[in-house]
């Protein structure tokens, strides 16, 4: 029976390991990057490879040192490197000489053969159709359930008394809803896992900047490749909202753009009204609704020599004087320090809090 | 007072300029271009430009900086699809919008949008639009289209011939003065890499002309026909290369490994190029099933010496040249 790994990209993995034992496959989970997964993919990969590249490579040796022979991944259309990945690390496996099978998912809505082909390679328990879909619906809803733990510990943890505590419940109510196996299950863990962290001691009268987080899809859902920013800002006293949860991107990217998808290529297209791979247009989209929101600031996240995200950071320079918002980048990699991202950090942080200080000065002045 | 276009002599500039130019003559425009780089041009590009962009982009920059107080409009267009399969860098396709928004007081972007996956003739709807900015009609338009593709093939077959642009284009100035070639040349090479990287001179830090007087011919992937390139397919990948340069460069090295009629392949690439990044390494495990062809990359940006250069490919080409005499000893 082959054994089945596929990217981290956050907690998601809990999902989809559920959803691939359930179709009947052996699933090696793939284990949360550490320095060792980032050495041996900076050691295997081309030099000047984006972030992501380099963290995968790793994690697959890894996965295939702990016995995985098969990767799924997803590919994609372009113009953005990612949609290359899987043949080049395909192609470098082989080099090193792993014999692993790789089952690359592109959109179902440009290739609707290569979808069914792939679904039908993971289906070994020869599930119907009907059952398929009940239980992508059933994982659906548990990626639901992660996605909306982790947004309302963004919420809660700059305002926690006791410093780590949000973190440290947050850890334990991920257990909850992995345990979770039916849709009833899942939904009362999900509540129990909400109420868990809402319950978590708090100060209302703290004053709480608010950050939107923009950038690059992987680097924004890994924790372990942006050394946890949002925690750290959080501990800061920033309420952190990401532009991007993998159910967000996953709706709009598959079968219909939503709303919440148009507003931002709206939001976008004075600025750059060309979609150029990637999420550079999406960053500053959602840059400008940030903007528009009255949040105090943004943070850009992208892996070194991101084509795309440096598009978008010369425009946003632009951006962040239109509309009045500070905007700070981060292009990250494996040289990336924690203690030299908090020190930017905390200068960033102090001035949002300064002007946000001088601008009411001004409002009860005037008003 | 005649309307002045101001074109950069960077990134498309090297594959398109004769027809651009030869389009805006017949409008009756007059076409400024910023000329060949210069160290000046360059620290203007890089001062302007994004830290993390590639040299190429911050040489764009620079060309911009150079030419855009002497000009009414600026052309830039984006360029997104000139083939139906493959798409430029992202860089190309946000050209338009990084100038139009990082630059300070630039003059009217023509920014037409190029695709040829949609509609039909949409390279000719495209010249229509370009012509209908300055006031051109249809009919007009459509004739320094036509004049202009005649201009763009003569350029491709004197490419083809091995010229490089810059000569290919004085021959097209001037046709009765063809540039003399020196022979003596025991070595051929086959360059890979992005027309604007290899054929600006200043930041390759004059490659070819070295190789030149080192005695190595020099083979690029303009100077071999598009249908030989279109025969290698996916070049034994699931999926082609998205990029337009980069998916020419690596069906340029499958068929010239493949052939092995060179004695050397060198890969010129820019420091922080996304396209490379993956390129170098496809073309780099190519190479590895290709023992007896030497493979090198040289990297560029904006700090590359003459001097390291020099001696990178002075002691390459010793290498190679070495090796195959030794070869043909022992035959």
């Amino acid at each position: 029976m082959p054994k089945i790994t596929f990217p981290r990209m956050g907690e998601s993995w809990r999902t989809f390991k559920m959803l691939l034992e359930d179709l009947g496959n052996e699933v090696v989970p793939p284990p949360r990057p550490s320095k060792r997964t980032l050495d041996l993919g900076v050691r295997y990969s081309p030099e000047f490879a984006c972030f992501p590249l380099k963290i995968l490579m790793g994690t697959y040796l890894e996965t295939i040192e702990m016995g995985a022979d098969t990767i799924v991944t997803t590919g994609g259309v372009g113009p953005c490197r990612a949609g290359e990945y899987a043949m080049l690390h395909h192609n470098i496996l082989k080099d090193l000489g792993h014999e692993v099978r790789m089952i690359v998912f592109e959109p179902p809505r440009l290739y609707p053969f290569n979808f069914i082909k792939n679904v039908w390679a993971l289906n070994r328990a020869r599930v119907s159709i009907r059952g398929i879909i009940a239980l992508v619906k059933r994982a659906w809803r548990k990626l639901q359930a992660l996605d909306n733990a982790e947004k309302l510990s963004h919420i809660v943890r700059p305002r926690e008394i006791n410093r780590g505590t949000t973190s440290r419940v947050y850890r334990k109510v991920l257990e909850w809803i992995d345990q979770a196996y039916t849709t009833e299950q899942i939904i009362e863990a999900e509540a129990a896992a909400l109420e868990a962290l809402r319950s978590v001691p708090q100060n209302p009268e703290r004053e709480v900047l608010k950050v939107g987080i923009v950038g690059e899809i992987y680097v924004l859902l890994e924790p372990a490749s942006n050394l946890e920013i949002e925690e750290t800002l959080g501990n800061l006293g920033v309420e952190v909202e990401r532009s991007m949860f993998l159910t967000g991107w996953t709706r709009d990217n598959t079968w219909n753009e939503t709303i919440e998808g148009l507003t931002v290529k709206e939001a976008a297209a004075p600025y750059l009204p060309e979609l150029v791979g990637g999420h550079g247009r999406d960053s500053i989209g959602n840059t400008v609704l940030y903007a528009k929101r009255g949040f105090d600031g943004v943070i850009q996240l992208a892996p070194f020599t991101c084509i795309p995200e440096i598009v978008a950071r010369t425009i946003l320079t632009r951006v962040s004087r239109d509309h009045d918002i500070p905007v700070l980048t981060f292009f990250l990699d494996e040289q990336t320090g924690k203690a030299g991202m908090t020190t930017r950090l905390e200068a960033f942080v102090d001035l949002l809090s300064r002007k946000k200080r001088a601008s009411r000065r001004i409002v009860t002045l005037t008003g | 007072m005649t309307v002045k276009v101001g074109i950069p002599s960077a990134l498309l500039y090297f594959l398109y300029y004769p027809m651009w130019q030869a389009f805006f003559n017949e409008l009756g425009i007059q076409v400024v271009t910023s000329g060949r780089t210069t160290k000046n041009i360059l620290d203007k590009g890089v001062r302007e430009a994004l830290a993390d962009a590639c040299v190429p982009i911050k040489l764009f920059f620079g060309h911009v900086m150079a030419i855009k107080d002497k000009v009414d409009y600026l052309f830039i267009p984006r360029v997104v699809c000139l083939n139906r399969k493959t798409v430029y860098c992202p860089k190309f396709l946000g050209l338009p919008d990084m100038i139009r928004h990082a630059v300070e007081n630039v003059p009217p972007i023509i920014d037409v949008r190029i695709d040829t996956r949609k509609g039909c003739l949409p390279l000719l709807k495209a010249y229509v639009e370009i012509g209908s900015f300055f006031g051109a009609g249809r009919r007009a338009s459509v004739r320094a289209y036509f004049k202009a593709r005649k201009t763009h093939m003569r350029y491709n077959k004197l490419l083809r011939k091995g010229y490089s642009p810059d000569e290919a284009m004085s021959i097209l100035k001037n046709p009765g003065i063809k540039p003399v070639r020196q022979p003596g040349a025991n070595l051929r090479f086959a360059v890979l890499g992005y027309p604007y990287a290899i054929y600006d001179s200043f930041i390759s830090v004059n490659l070819l002309g070295k190789l030149r007087r080192l005695g190595v011919s020099v083979l690029t992937a303009e100077n071999i026909h598009p249908f030989l390139l279109a025969l290698q397919k996916n070049c034994n990948l699931p999926k082609r290369l998205f990029w337009t340069f980069s998916d020419m460069a690596l069906k340029a090295a499958h068929f010239l490994f493949k052939q092995g009629r060179i004695d050397g392949v060198l890969h010129l690439t820019a420091f922080g190029c996304g396209p490379d990044s993956l390129l170098n390494k496809f073309i780099e495990l190519e190479a590895k099933k290709h023992r007896n062809i030497p493979f090198m990359t040289l990297m560029i940006d904006e700090h590359t010496g003459e001097a390291g250069m020099t001696t990178r490919l002075e002691a390459f080409v010793d290498m190679v040249r070495r090796r195959k005499e030794a070869l043909a000893c022992r035959r």
